[in-house]
């Protein structure tokens, strides 16, 4: 079998006296989805942050298998890099869409801009491949000249997704894809980053609270308590037969509708 | 003769000697914006306090200065900051383009082709032409220390989503050397092609951002544009009315207060010679 | 890792399942232990015994979706064996796309995916390309009897059997050796029995191998080449 896409050793996050990340350690194999989930201050969020570089690690590391197949150390990498890395072949979709887009650029624009950055310098085939992105994000092509801060939260949120999955990323980070989205729209997006989880082979990494997020997006499952990986498996394997208390908690604790 | 209060060009010499080193710094990495220490000027922030500056720091007493304002000799900013360095430096000024050894510009290129022996000084307002999208300085410098420019190119894709072409037609963003990007200072994207490999010596201050660049003679300069909305240069559909140029930026002059209008030359100098060539022409 | 015999899909050492409770205090909950048996090629083994006895607990744990707390589960993947009980994830969900495919007792509705495009993305997932899946997935409901009205709707709205239906569509959308099934056709009438059962017998004779549950006696008696009572390894006391 092939080396894995995303190896995360011994990373360790402090703050003070409170200990954000203790010694986690994990593997993602390309086109895996991977869910993270706990509850507010479990260390999930502070996790998926310090694999996607956006904060530097007490110690730890985390290696990635580029495009040519070597396998770096994102500390290894200098920043214009990690910066390339983040736009070309890695996506972060926010839970908050205003701050993984450019409000007053056009949806074309924002769409564009990772295509524009990586060298290209045709307006035709950009704005072609913007509305294609908004088609397949269910985003009416009329729309394309808009800008964001004229769209719905939901529709926000897919338009950071197009942004985001434009260059075709192998690795798709996502914290809270869904949060604060009312429960039509919701599904809605599920559907969508399901289906495009599926169709581009995208190996992804999601932060939620929700367990039926969890189900339906990711293979497999970390869940965390105060810092630490407290069970981790198949993500049907540990929602029907979760072994540590913490996660018969979480698992119980939930209303079905 | 009456005792200068000034030092010479009004700035003390370690300011000059700083200033100058910002410069060295500003013609070493062409395109690349250098800090300085922007001093306070008896005119105020907006009025040219840059380009002052560096005048000051670069002219000597064998120098000839011109300045313009829009392209001409005889407005307010122009007159004044001629008089200032009359002033303080006692240097001998001109109108005359090809007589000028320093000349100051506010947001035009002069239409005469300029000399190795000349440097053209340009004030700037905005030095950053990625403030636009970012506001943030550390984001930006970071930016153009990793090159990542493709935010200049939505604006570009911007204006033609929105207008169906590249609307920008001044302080039209351009790459320098292959390398960093600049904002030319508000001049008309007419005047883009003459910085590109020009002779001269071009020095960019900006007073109230604190920000000198440069670019040196005979360096690629080329505007920004994408395949299919190539950049081009603006082509008036009148002539001059005094000179009848066709190759020069023209100012749209109203003249009355039922629509009319005229075209005329923005460079006055330009506009003179040519008028004065021609009345030769006839008398001889 | 032991040799299976020849023709042999699975085989069961052992196996032992106990539940701790920690929502109440750490209480135990044992429900099976000592479970051996096979599964052949062409033929399908049904647990039986009473209700809470542990069938379901075992078919699980074949599948992986439980924790075997003892024993192992031997797969054949071809000229290679693999323990589900010890196995890592990844290769788990390896084996569930192309070697053991399971049909539930309910459809997980997910919503807004239509039934046809349910049964697609699985045959699509054991390696079919677009085209070969959604016929695939037409050919399968339309043997199942479902409405080709229905086929672009997302099942939420139907009725249990429908559903039910798409849901035995899809768990044999693949080509995979070993089918798990749990009460597969509990919610369905005669004829619509009738269409599993033709299923699984036509997969039987292509060599494909079944451990299930059927309450339906008479399905079972269709069905069943062997039964396996499980009350003979239970520490549950009937329900």
């Amino acid at each position: 079998m092939t080396a894995p896409l995303l190896s995360v050793r011994g990373l360790c996050k402090r703050y003070g006296a409170i200990d954000a990340c203790r010694d986690i350690s994990f593997a993602l194999e390309e086109g895996e989805a991977l869910a993270i989930v706990g509850e507010s201050g479990s260390g999930k969020t502070t996790l998926l942050n310090l694999v996607a570089g956006a904060l530097q690690a007490d110690s730890g590391e985390v290696v990635y298998r580029m495009r040519d197949g070597a396998a770096r150390a994102l500390s290894s990498l200098s920043e214009a890099e990690r910066r390339a890395l983040m736009r070309t072949d890695w996506g972060f979709v926010h839970q908050d869409a205003s701050r993984g887009l450019r409000m007053n650029v056009s949806a074309g624009g924002n769409i564009g801009e990772r295509l524009m950055a990586i060298g290209d310098r045709h307006y035709g085939r950009i704005r072609a491949a913007a509305l294609d992105w908004l088609a397949r994000v269910e985003i009416a092509a009329q729309r394309v000249d808009d800008p964001p801060s004229t769209y719905s939260g939901g529709m926000r949120q897919r338009l950071q997704i197009a942004r985001n999955l434009v260059t075709g990323p192998r690795l798709v980070f996502m914290d809270e894809p869904t949060g604060g989205l009312d429960v039509s729209v919701q599904a809605r997006l599920l559907d969508l980053l399901r289906g495009l989880i599926a169709d581009m082979g995208l190996a992804a990494i999601i932060v939620t609270h929700d367990l039926a997020v969890a189900r339906l997006l990711s293979h497999r499952m970390l869940v965390m308590k105060q810092g630490e990986v407290i069970e981790s498996g198949l993500t049907d394997r540990v929602l029907d037969d979760p072994q540590a208390p913490y996660t018969q908690l979480l698992v119980s604790s939930v209303l079905a509708a | 003769m009456t005792a200068r209060p000034y030092n010479f060009a009004y700035l003390d010499e370690q300011t000059k000697r700083m200033i100058r080193r910002a410069i060295l710094k500003a013609i070493a990495i062409p395109g690349y914006q250098v800090p300085f220490a922007s001093r306070e000027m008896p005119m105020p922030y907006g009025w040219g306090t840059g380009g002052v500056q560096v005048t000051a720091a670069i002219i000597g007493p064998d120098d000839v200065l011109k300045v313009i304002d829009q392209g001409a000799d005889d407005t307010t900013n122009a007159v004044s900051i001629r008089a200032f360095f009359a002033k303080t430096a006692d240097v001998a000024t001109t109108t005359d383009t090809t007589q000028a050894t320093i000349i100051q510009t506010r947001h035009r290129v002069p239409e005469t082709p300029l000399s190795g022996e000349q440097i053209l000084v340009y004030q700037v307002p905005i030095p950053e032409p990625l403030r636009f999208l970012e506001p943030r300085e550390t984001e930006t410098r970071t930016m153009h220390a990793l090159a990542e420019y493709g935010v200049m190119h939505v604006k570009l894709y911007e204006d033609i989503a929105r207008h169906g072409h590249i609307a920008t037609t001044y302080a039209y963003p351009a790459r320098v050397a292959d390398r960093y990007i600049m904002d030319p200072s508000p001049i008309p994207k007419f005047d883009n092609p003459k910085l590109d490999d020009c002779p001269a010596l071009q020095l960019f201050g900006a007073g109230r951002e604190k920000r000198i660049y440069a670019i040196p003679p005979f360096t690629r300069v080329v505007s920004l544009d994408f395949e299919d909305h190539p950049f081009e240069r603006t082509k008036f559909d009148a002539a001059c009315e005094f000179c009848g140029a066709t190759d020069s930026f023209l100012d749209e002059v109203v003249i009355d207060d039922r629509g009319g209008r005229m075209f005329v030359c923005s460079d006055t100098d330009y506009c003179e010679k040519r008028r004065a060539a021609k009345t030769k022409d006839v008398a001889q | 890792m032991s040799a299976l015999v020849p023709n042999e899909l699975l085989r069961v050492e052992s196996l032992a399942k106990t539940f701790t409770l920690h929502l109440h205090d750490g209480a135990l909950l044992s429900v099976v232990h000592g479970v051996s048996f096979s599964v052949m090629a062409g033929e399908c083994v049904v647990l039986g015994g009473p209700s809470g006895v542990g069938k379901s607990s075992i078919l699980k744990m074949v599948s992986g979706n439980y924790l075997a707390r003892e024993g192992r589960i031997l797969v054949a993947d071809g000229e290679r064996v693999v323990d589900v009980a010890r196995a890592a994830p990844r290769e788990i969900l390896d084996l569930r796309r192309r070697v053991v495919g399971s049909v539930s007792q309910f459809l997980r509705v997910i919503p807004r995916v239509a039934a046809l495009d349910i049964v697609a993305a699985a045959a699509q997932e054991a390696g079919l390309d677009r085209e070969g899946s959604r016929a695939r997935a037409a050919a399968l409901l339309a043997r199942l009897r479902l409405p080709e009205a229905l086929w672009r709707l997302p099942p939420a709205t139907f009725s249990g059997g429908e559903q039910q239906r798409v849901n035995v569509a899809r768990g044999f959308a693949g080509a995979h050796r070993l089918l798990v099934l749990d009460e597969p056709t509990a919610s369905l009438d005669a004829d619509n029995r009738e269409a599993v059962i033709e299923l699984i017998a036509e997969r039987k004779a292509e060599g494909a191998g079944f451990l299930a549950i059927f309450h339906d006696e008479d399905v079972r008696a269709r069905v069943a080449d062997r039964i396996v009572d499980v009350s003979r390894f239970s520490d549950r006391e009937a329900a």
